[in-house]
């Protein structure tokens, strides 16, 4: 052993006996086994990573230049895009950064919906990854108002009156939500706290927790076989393969393709032709002048359709309050998701007809529930959003019974060559 | 195949090449977190020259109000013939009388610290903990010196400076008085911050 | 005189994507490359904008490297004000109250206009379309934006556009070319009038010949040069924006390369 790596090896050691690091790096990535069929599916956990990483760096170093007043953060937004050397980047970085996100953590929640990652006993990781995604949602609005654009004060301005639906205190929480009688900067100054500290603060306490839950279990696989219940004689999962370097370093270049593709977006299209930044956020917010058309950003837009998609009081609570329970119902239901799936197997593979069809309506309803989301309702399209509506529920809500009485294929016992 | 088998040394040198040029990529996205804490062209913009119109200068008198640059004070001084024959009188009084230490840029390294010898430009910051020193101009004993021959005076500490801005021996102040960089662009317009350029 | 008229109709410039509010907009390709087009749209803007509209979100000093020119022309040339310093905002005197009282509104800063309005083609047409209005208080009316609160500023430069209830449009062949009399090979044409002639992309809109200093394709070319200029405003780093980008995607496609082959050398240890 040369004099470096003995060198290493006490060094390690005198830290050992005080802060078992090098127990966690082998608990958690040396000799965590994961299946050796993951697919791409199963990346998007890692990108997830490198995402967070970027939006909490460039995150940071936009706080050096920004100023959180009502005054000051429009024109703060673009002395950083024109004053600050390589600011333009570090905004378009953090920008196209929280698009991504939802595009990783949805693709991550869909592989969890194929290949029944939620089923027993990965509950907890579950509930846990849907605590981080509403945090996610909460870090995105906020975030969204500080440009404090016309579009961050319309759009804080109908979420933030959300909360006045809710009978008898409604009035009373929004002015408290606001700290004001109207979105002022007031507002945007405690949602600039709010955003910078105590939701990534959050985040980052939540996506520990969801994966200290996961490496308890260890990781599903396309096929929902359990690797743990085939193991060689030193307890090693035949089917399974250390977590680090075979899906740290040996996922590199699908890494990198990920990068290429968000350097793209990040240098060629960061306004994504006004989904990313919406073209009335060019402007400071103006509260006298609301915009042509008030979306928010892609990324709610399916909930948003779901809003806007009840149009009429029932049981003598109106239409707006019915709007919210919607929205607010569809964020809620998927917790409860491990206790709606009765199938004996796991993953879509071997499902039924039933899981299968459910499955992809769903999907397709929730793309066109996004779409409706960005554009003006009419009473046809109000119609499809309902009709989307209903199809969103009963994925969840008929899925007790679609699990039991469909016909599964038997699984494997070993991970399929 | 042996293309199938598991190859050491082929995996070890991938591992250098990929971790040598993922060094590099790591090397170019800390450019602009590095970059953008460079000063931004609105500091630039504020640390940019000045332009003093010195026209309206009395004889013996300094520039009021102080101009700032780079939010520093900055003395502008008419001398007089006397204050100017009385300079370099008594210099064995002075730490450092003929500017040694690099306090002025090389063309004010001369009798009069300046350009023109009758306008002194300093930086109006002591040497000693960075106040602004009082402007004391008269050649007449002073409370804080029976020998006083024009100056200024700091009243934090009691540093002296002659009417070149040179420290006088014996004060807490340890150089003389900065000479900011600056050129005549003519008579009365005096920029501050540059020097002249030589085209 | 009805031959030049019909020409002129025949040259009209094809209106693409309608605008919710009517008047179909013109495109406008701009081209930030063209750093003459940027310096003249520049100095149109120094000239006859900048006393109402600021642009307030950016340098002299980023601007005049921008477009290449250099500090003390920029000084000389394109600003009026003599205190102005070359790292100032690029900003103007009119006050919030005055312009109020003038012109019932404080004229928009004008910095990120063309990206508000999702692209350069609403500001080209509006430049383009304003017309005589004896009912406005300025006198003129515009086609994009109805009774828009600004005079025409660039009126010396354009001349008076009178609006026409109807016109004579030109009709043309299965094979596109312009139909004539057989006989006395004149061109036959037919009166579209109000919405008819919007609705097949003709402006309704006629300039009034000689009545500005400039001809139409020489006011349309300062028009073209201001849109570019303030599309430039807009977003000024996007050329080294583009550039960077480039080396950047170029660098992950040359770092995938040993990246995919470590990952296969990874992969023949468990298959």
């Amino acid at each position: 052993m040369s004099a470096i790596q003995e060198s290493f090896r006490n060094i390690m050691s005198w830290i050992d006996d005080r802060l078992p690091v090098t127990e966690a790096y082998e608990k958690h990535l040396a000799k965590y086994y994961a299946p050796k069929n993951l697919n791409l599916w199963y990346y998007f956990g890692i990108f997830a990573f490198v995402i967070l990483a970027n939006q909490l760096l460039t995150g940071i170093w936009l706080t050096m230049s920004y100023v959180p007043t009502g005054d000051g953060a429009f024109a703060s937004i673009e002395y950083i895009m024109r004053d600050v050397e390589y600011g333009w980047m570090l905004r378009y970085m953090h920008s196209t950064g929280a698009s991504a996100f939802f595009v990783i953590v949805y693709l991550h929640m869909f592989r969890g919906l194929m290949y029944g990652s939620y089923q027993n006993p990965r509950e907890l990781i579950w509930i846990l990854g849907m605590l981080v995604y509403v945090a996610l949602m909460a870090e995105g609005f906020f975030g969204y108002i500080l440009p404090w654009g016309n579009m961050s004060f319309w759009g804080g301005q109908v979420i933030v009156s959300l909360v006045g639906a809710i009978p008898v205190i409604g009035d009373s929480l929004a002015v408290w939500v606001r700290g004001d009688f109207n979105m002022s900067g007031v507002t945007l100054s405690r949602f600039f706290a709010l955003h910078v500290v105590l939701v990534p603060l959050l985040l980052l306490v939540l996506v520990v927790l969801h994966v200290l839950a996961l490496h308890e279990i260890g990781s599903n696989n396309p096929d929902g076989v359990d690797i743990k219940a085939k193991t060689d004689d030193q307890g090693k999962p035949l089917d399974g393969i250390p977590f680090h370097p075979y899906l740290t370093v040996g996922k590199l270049p699908q890494i990198i393709i990920f990068l290429f593709l968000f350097a793209a977006v990040i240098f060629f299209y960061p306004d994504g032709g006004g989904y990313l930044i919406e073209h009335p956020n060019y402007e400071p917010a103006n509260p006298l002048k609301t915009p042509e058309l008030i979306a928010p950003v892609w990324y709610y837009t399916p909930f948003y359709s779901m809003l806007r998609a009840a149009t009429f009081p029932l049981f003598g609570m109106d239409a707006k309050f019915w709007g919210m329970v919607t929205m607010f119902g569809a964020i809620v239901v998927p917790f409860i998701l491990p206790w709606l799936d009765k199938s004996p197997v796991k993953s879509i593979r071997y499902k039924g007809l039933g899981s299968k069809l459910f499955l992809a309506i769903f999907v397709i309803a929730f793309f066109i529930l996004g779409y409706l989301g960005t554009v003006h309702p009419t009473p046809v399209k109000t119609l499809i959003a309902q009709v989307c509506t209903a199809i969103y529920f009963s994925y969840f809500l008929l899925m007790p019974w679609y699990t039991s009485v469909e016909k599964t294929k038997p699984v494997p016992e070993r991970v399929p060559h | 195949m042996s293309d199938n088998e598991v190859n050491p040394a082929r995996r070890n040198f991938l591992l250098k090449v990929t971790g040598v040029v993922g060094a590099g990529g790591v090397a170019g996205l800390a450019v602009p977190f590095v970059g953008s804490w460079n000063p931004s062209a609105k500091a630039l913009a504020a640390g940019a020259p000045i332009k003093i119109d010195i026209s309206k200068l009395f004889v013996g008198e300094i520039l009021g109000p102080i101009p700032a640059w780079r939010d520093k004070p900055i003395f502008i001084v008419k001398r007089s013939e006397q204050m100017l024959e009385k300079l370099n009188a008594k210099n064995e009084r002075l730490a450092d009388p003929s500017s040694e230490r690099v306090q002025q840029p090389t063309y004010a390294k001369n009798e009069t610290r300046s350009i023109r010898p009758d306008v002194l430009v300093l930086v109006g910051l002591c040497t000693h903990l960075s106040c602004s020193p009082k402007f004391r101009p008269a050649i007449a004993p002073q409370e804080f010196d029976p020998e006083w021959a024009g100056g200024f005076y700091c009243p934090c500490h009691g540093s002296k400076f002659d009417l070149a801005g040179r420290v006088y021996a014996g004060v807490p102040a340890p150089s003389n008085l900065e000479v900011p960089p600056h050129f005549y662009e003519s008579d009365e317009v005096l920029v501050i911050g540059i020097d002249e350029e030589i085209v | 005189m009805r031959f030049l008229k019909i020409f002129f109709l025949l040259l009209f410039p094809i209106t693409v994507a309608a605008s919710e509010a009517g008047f179909p907009l013109y495109e406008m390709v701009p081209d930030l490359r063209d750093k003459a087009s940027l310096q003249r749209g520049a100095k149109t803007f120094m000239n006859y904008c900048i006393g109402c509209h600021t642009l307030k979100y950016q340098r002299y000093k980023r601007t005049a490297e921008d477009l290449g020119i250099s500090e003390s022309l920029m000084l000389e040339h394109l600003v009026f004000d003599p205190n102005t310093r070359i790292g100032d905002l690029i900003v103007n005197k009119l006050s919030a109250d005055n312009a109020k009282s003038w012109f019932g509104a404080i004229p928009p800063d004008l910095t990120l206009y063309t990206k508000l309005k999702g692209s350069p083609n609403y500001l080209y047409t509006y430049l383009l379309t304003f017309y005589e209005d004896p009912s406005r208080p300025f006198g003129a009316n515009n086609l994009v934006y109805e009774n828009v609160g600004m005079p025409h500023a660039l009126l010396e430069l354009q001349g008076v556009q009178q609006r026409k209830d109807c016109k004579e449009v030109a009709r043309f062949n299965p094979n596109g070319s312009p139909m004539r009399n057989p006989v006395t090979f004149e061109y036959i044409t037919r009166t579209l009038c109000g919405d008819e002639l919007i609705e097949n992309g003709i402006s309704p809109l006629e300039l009034v010949q000689g009545s500005g200093e400039l001809s139409d394709e020489a006011y349309r070319k300062v028009i073209y040069d201001l849109t570019n200029f303030l599309y430039y405003m807009g977003d000024p780093s996007q050329l080294e924006r583009e550039r960077i980008g480039g080396w950047v995607l170029l660098f992950l496609a040359f770092f995938f390369v040993p990246a995919y082959l470590l990952g296969r050398e990874y992969k023949k240890a468990f298959h």
